[in-house]
């Protein structure tokens, strides 16, 4: 395990090389090019801006006028872990030829489009930035941006382990792939990125002492405590008070990435036979 | 044994089967059953290499020879590393460098040149010596004019050669080749062949598996022939080529044989089935219009009828002749009452439908006396000069007037091979004589 890990640091030239021909052949052949990088979220922003304070308005109270940031701040990095988990889920079967035909290290493919997603993200983040300056009511502070990075890198290991375990079921399971899109429908809802979790820990029936259901199933949810970081970040006033949490979902991230690189390890022998 | 580039040992490859409905339940048994390993434990197994043991020689060059689906190409993957053997062991000493598929991992939308470097570092080399070696990779693919352009635009012999020239500047020391030479234009095939001589030159070891037996008679210094999996035989390539061709024809033979038999078996069940072997009426008692354009068939009203033909070659019954060989055509004749007026005839067409030789008894002047009961009459050709290629036999008897007894038509096969290559249909005996000023060889 740990001199596989070492020959992963051997293999960041090529991983380099991968996200680069990724990010390069994305928009190769459109007008706008890497432009669309910076318009894409921004598109988004617009659409949301609009439905929510022209379409649907006053949905949620105290967030209302700034709703379309706080929708933002949630989504972006949603959008960095969905398309990570459905494209490394699908990578070994779509460079077939790589596994079959060249001796390949099949883990750098999850791997670069975990990256490649990221990168994208971070591509996204000045428009975020822009629109906190032109909207917010406030800006987050230096303390509360130096928790930014630490969230990012969790969010990393956390896509990482889904991606390579993921990855390495769907040649066995082509059934995944469908799976997985309706599952990430279902985890965008369950995550509290449209609404502000405290609407969601209120709900649900409350048994004796138990908590709500609703705030449980949060708990449970790594996704909902990394978008509960950035929202509490980049949003919120006052300090980050989330960070109990984050260390929680730091663990549990380790713990993920070991199993899918571990699943995804024991897999491998068969990766050449049924891409 | 430090001068063995490549042990393999007893090393064996299974893939399993699985029957479709197999395949479809896996996930929903996995998951409710919860045995994801037994589903994923093989149930049928087919060997692609079956305990395959060799050692490759540093520095030599070794040719796998085979049938398709002898699992040439598995063990070549199995020595790249791309896939592991099911049981035994494969070592490989050195950097190795698979042409298995070329260009694999290009991408169709980036330039050339960008893949060039990304297929560098995939094949293992480092930025700064894909830096150093690009304007030798360029120059050897001669794409200089179209580097720069997606990938997508490029013809495929483009695309290839630009693999090529990718993979054969990564430096290995075990070059593993599947197949790929027929890439390019005759030009850049040379170079190919010149880069493989470099390579031996510096002493690297090649193991190169193709169809083509000349090259590996001429470039192998080992062959090793495989058969369902299996070693068949191994050694000077010569000799292992030669085992191999000599094998193929007699399969070449069996399926010959086979054809021959049905076509018979169709042809004679006169009356009784509808025969579809020939698009002119065949097995009725009237010839065809114009009898050459009858593909196949049989048709006469007796009495006299061959029975049976054979063709042999030293007394044995044959379809694969080489080209100088004795060729025996045996005819079994009989007849329901006696006959006086009969002519004996045989035709030799090749593929193209052109008569190469047609004569009969009547011709070369045998007059017929008479014919009764059953009968046997042989046609020798002491040597069968002709060159290469399959050719299809018309055998008839019938009056001196031409009314048929019986009437095969193109309904026996045999095959000659040649070590020749020559054109056209007849080969006469022949030598060549050069005057002294002359220096050939």
């Amino acid at each position: 395990m740990l001199s596989n890990l070492q020959r992963l640091l051997r293999y960041r030239s090529l991983i380099h090389a991968l996200v680069m021909r990724d990010l390069k052949a994305r928009y190769r052949g459109s007008v706008l090019g890497v432009f669309w990088s910076f318009a894409n979220p921004l598109l988004l922003l617009m659409v949301y801006t609009f439905v929510f304070s022209v379409v649907l308005p006053g949905r949620f109270p105290g967030i209302d006028e700034n709703y379309a940031l706080f929708l933002f701040c949630g989504l972006l990095p949603w959008t960095w872990f969905s398309s990570s988990l459905t494209e490394a889920s699908n990578s070994l079967l779509a460079n077939g030829n790589l596994i079959k035909k060249v001796l390949f290290p099949a883990e750098v493919l999850p791997i670069v489009a975990v990256i490649a997603n990221m990168v994208h993200f971070f591509l996204a983040l000045p428009i975020l930035f822009l629109a906190l300056v032109f909207f917010a009511s406030r800006l987050p502070t230096v303390g509360e941006l130096l928790w930014f990075p630490v969230v990012v890198a969790v969010q990393f290991l956390m896509s990482l382990g889904f991606g390579l375990g993921l990855a390495a079921l769907t040649v066995h399971f082509r059934d995944i792939k469908d799976l997985l899109s309706n599952g990430l429908t279902l985890w965008f809802f369950a995550t509290p990125i449209l609404y502000p979790w405290t609407m969601m820990a209120e709900r649900g029936p409350i048994f004796f002492e138990l908590p709500p259901l609703g705030k449980l199933l949060m708990d449970a949810n790594p996704a909902s405590h990394l978008v509960i970081s950035y929202q509490e970040i980049l949003f919120w006033d006052g300090p980050y008070g989330h960070w109990k949490w984050l260390l929680f979902t730091a663990i549990l991230s380790v713990g993920m990435f070991f199993i899918g690189y571990a699943l995804f390890d024991r897999l491998r022998d068969s990766f050449a036979e049924e891409v | 044994m430090s001068h063995a580039a490549i042990t393999i040992t007893n090393a064996s490859k299974l893939y399993r089967k699985y029957a479709y409905r197999r395949q479809f339940s896996t996930l929903k048994s996995a998951l409710l059953k919860g045995n994801l390993a037994s589903e994923l434990s093989p149930d049928e197994v087919f060997h692609a290499v079956n305990a395959v043991s060799l050692t490759v020689a540093k520095g030599s060059t070794l040719g796998l020879i085979g049938r398709n689906g002898s699992g040439k190409s598995t063990l070549l993957k199995l020595i790249a590393g791309i896939t592991k053997p099911t049981t035994g062991m494969v070592e490989v000493g050195g950097r190795i460098s698979a042409l298995i598929e070329l260009g694999a991992g290009f991408h169709p939308e980036i330039s050339g040149r960008e893949n060039v470097f990304i297929n560098g570092v995939m094949l293992g080399l480092t930025t700064g010596e894909i830096r150093k070696r690009f304007d030798e990779i360029v120059e050897f693919s001669e794409l200089e004019d179209f580097i720069d352009a997606p990938v997508k635009t490029y013809s495929s012999g483009m695309y290839m050669r630009l693999g090529f020239a990718v993979a054969v500047h990564v430096n290995p020391d075990v070059l593993l080749v599947d197949e790929v030479l027929a890439v390019g234009d005759e030009g850049f095939s040379l170079k190919c062949l010149d880069k493989f001589a470099e390579f031996k030159r510096r002493g690297k070891t090649i193991v190169l598996v193709t169809h083509g037996l000349g090259m590996v008679e001429r470039y192998c210094d080992e062959a090793v022939w495989l058969d369902g999996g299996k070693v068949c035989g191994t050694g000077d390539p010569r000799r292992v080529v030669h085992a191999y061709t000599t094998d193929v024809e007699k399969a070449e033979e069996r399926v010959l044989a086979e054809s021959d038999r049905k076509l018979q078996i169709a042809v004679s069940a006169k009356g009784e089935v509808p025969v579809v072997v020939a698009d002119q009426p065949v097995s009725n008692d009237e010839p065809p219009d114009d009898m050459f354009r009858a593909t196949q068939g049989r048709w006469g009203s007796g009495p006299v009828t061959i029975d049976r033909v054979t063709l042999e070659h030293e007394e044995n019954e044959a379809h694969i002749f080489h080209s100088g060989d004795q060729l025996v055509i045996r005819l079994e004749v009989s007849t329901t009452k006696l006959v006086t007026d009969f002519v004996f005839g045989i035709s030799i067409f090749n593929a193209e439908g052109t008569c190469c030789y047609g004569t009969n008894t009547d011709i070369e002047e045998y007059k017929p006396v008479e014919l009764v009961g059953t009968g046997e009459v042989k046609f020798l050709i002491d040597r069968l000069d002709l060159v290469e290629g399959t050719y299809k036999l018309d055998v008839a008897a019938h009056t001196r007037e031409g009314f048929q007894y019986d009437y095969h038509r193109l309904l026996y096969t045999f095959r000659v091979k040649s070590q020749t290559k020559d054109a056209g249909i007849y080969r006469p005996e022949h030598r060549w004589i050069f005057s002294s000023n002359i220096r050939i060889t």
